[in-house]
């Protein structure tokens, strides 16, 4: 509870700033259509309630989300929760292909030396390259080999993004066992696979959870790109390109709002999870 | 039978610095029920003896043979139990889980596993901790509960490498003391790494000097000290003779050295 006040400040002076810039940026238009000169207040007063702000104020922002998230019935294509739902499905997809992979990949890597050597400059290269170069070019094979639909190439693009960090992390993680642990094995001869479910798969699963929240956020990042390129019309992504084709920065502002919460949530909801299997391993003190 | 035997054994590190000499010519042969302590200066070699008789260090030159098979296949066997110098417990799991830890890798029965869990536990006094994890158990309990895992399955030798060496004095001569109990109780044979050398002399029938550059035997010193040994044994004449001899033993490696 002591950490709510400070939140609370810091949530207050961006308020703040936000409205002062929405001021200031927004004035231009206004004093555009004047007739005759304005009082302060008048300017202010039209800033704040503009059709297409340049930048909306954040009551505009909310009145928003209030009648797309609240108001409106969650199967119309009109409703937040509706392309929320796309998208979070997508990216959660994405996030357990990402994982997967990320998981299995690492224990190839430590296990392998012709797999590190091999997979991991393709994977620190896959990452440099801009997902939005990529993200098309999946879409359009995906096309051309008959996979209908966006769900599919949307989720390939999300585990794009995540397995990287689970990769790293879980490389790390698997590696994290001292010589002496692993000498303690080597006197029980324990077999390799006993060596890896008993002491190097629990000794990575803090690295895990550390990366599983970068990971999901990086999911979601990789389903919104993959709903950007054109053609999408559901989904996050698809509501702030509509937005930006019909100019309407409202749009554009509340679908990001949106998404940086579903992000908050969705990462806090791994950290949870961190925070329960860390305790029932015993871990935490 | 004797159940570690070494004759002109030798370990050289290929380093990027050259080689380094851990081992030169080192005889030895530890009879069954033996309590053996090793002793000497920083480096010269304590620790690598102890790994080439677990096989976890190859020798490369001379012979050793360990209950009459190659240290290797003798690992294989799952003759040792092996105590480092950290207790080095699993931290996701509680006690009774890292006693159990070797049990599940030698795949003991259910019940086999809960009763030795709870007998190997008695004998080191930690009882009542089962469901502890180590970070709520202080060092030397820690100490302890590493023991017992190496005492949990049936492994005949149990090389200690400085256990007690993290640990207050007042820890480690109860800890002595119960050692000596133990080894009493079970009947194992024991290598034991100490720097201390009324440690070595207290727990030991045997005390093997040893000295550095390259890592070899100076003195081997066969006890006179009854098996029944009292804390107060140390300070008896006998012992402080032996303290002397051993102290002597070190000094000599140094002059040597010089
Ligand atoms: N893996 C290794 N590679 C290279 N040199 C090593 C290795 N392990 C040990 N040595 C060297 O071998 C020599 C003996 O080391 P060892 O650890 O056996 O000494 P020790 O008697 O146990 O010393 P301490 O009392 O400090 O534990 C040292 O000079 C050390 O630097
Ligand atoms: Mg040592």
């Amino acid at each position: 509870m002591r950490n709510v006040f400070p939140i609370l400040t810091v949530v207050a002076a961006i308020v703040l700033l936000w409205y002062a810039g929405a001021v200031w940026m927004n004035s231009a238009w206004t004093l555009d259509r004047a007739d005759g000169p304005l009082s302060f207040g008048e300017v202010v007063r039209d800033t704040m309630s503009q059709d297409r702000p340049r930048l909306p104020a954040p009551h505009q922002i909310g009145a928003e989300l209030y009648d797309t998230v609240i108001d409106k019935a969650v199967t119309s294509k009109r409703s937040l929760v509706f392309h929320g739902w796309v998208t979070l499905r997508s990216t959660l997809t994405g996030f357990a292909l990402g994982t997967i992979m990320g998981i299995l990949m690492a224990v190839a890597v430590v296990y392998s030396r012709t797999a590190s050597m091999t997979l991991m400059p393709w994977a620190i290269i896959s990452q440099t390259i801009p997902i939005v170069a990529i993200a098309p070019m999946i879409i359009v094979l995906l096309a051309s080999i008959g996979v209908e639909g966006r769900a599919v190439p949307k989720a390939i693009i999300s585990a794009y993004l995540c397995y990287f960090p689970v990769l790293v992390g879980m490389v790390k993680g698997l590696r994290s066992p001292d010589a002496m642990q692993l000498d303690l094995m080597r006197t029980y001869n324990a077999s390799a696979s006993q060596a890896f479910w008993k002491l190097r798969l629990p000794s990575s699963v803090p690295y895990l959870f550390t990366s599983l929240k970068v990971g999901i956020a990086a999911a979601l990042v990789g389903t919104i790109v993959g709903e950007l390129p054109t053609g999408a019309i559901r989904g996050l992504g698809a509501r702030i390109l509509i937005g930006d084709q019909f100019g309407n920065p409202i749009m554009i502002w509340s679908a990001l709002i949106a998404a940086a919460v579903l992000a908050g949530v969705l990462v806090s909801l791994v950290a949870v999870m961190q925070g329960v299997a860390m305790k029932r391993m015993g871990f935490a003190r | 039978m004797s159940v570690i035997e070494a004759s002109d054994l030798g370990l050289t590190f290929q380093t990027n610095d050259g080689p380094v000499h851990a081992l030169s010519k080192i005889g030895l042969t530890v009879e069954k029920g033996d309590f053996v302590s090793f002793i000497g200066p920083s480096g010269c070699g304590k620790t690598t003896f102890l790994r080439c008789i677990a096989a976890l260090e190859t020798p490369t030159e001379g012979t050793l043979t360990v209950n009459g098979m190659t240290a290797d296949e003798a690992r294989r066997n799952r003759a040792y139990g092996y105590v480092f110098q950290a207790a080095g417990l699993y931290p996701w799991r509680t006690i009774a889980g890292n006693v159990r830890l070797p049990l599940e890798i030698m795949g003991y029965s259910k019940a086999e596993m809960s009763e030795r869990v709870k007998r190997v536990l008695d004998l080191v006094d930690l009882a009542g901790f089962e469901k502890k994890y180590p970070w709520q158990l202080s060092g030397g309990m820690q100490q302890r509960a590493s023991i017992a895992r190496a005492l949990a399955f049936d492994a005949d030798i149990l090389l200690m490498d400085e256990p007690f060496g993290a640990l207050d004095e007042i820890v480690r001569d109860h800890l002595n003391e119960q050692l000596l109990k133990l080894w009493d109780r079970t009947e194992k044979t024991i290598a034991f790494v100490t720097h201390s050398i009324p440690e070595a002399v207290y727990l030991s029938t045997r005390i093997v000097v040893m000295s550095p550059r390259p890592g070899r035997i100076t003195d081997v010193i066969e006890s006179p000290l009854p098996k029944e040994r009292p804390l107060d044994i140390r300070d008896s004449t006998e012992f402080l003779e032996v303290a002397h001899r051993v102290r002597e033993g070190l000094r000599a490696g140094h002059a040597y050295d010089e």
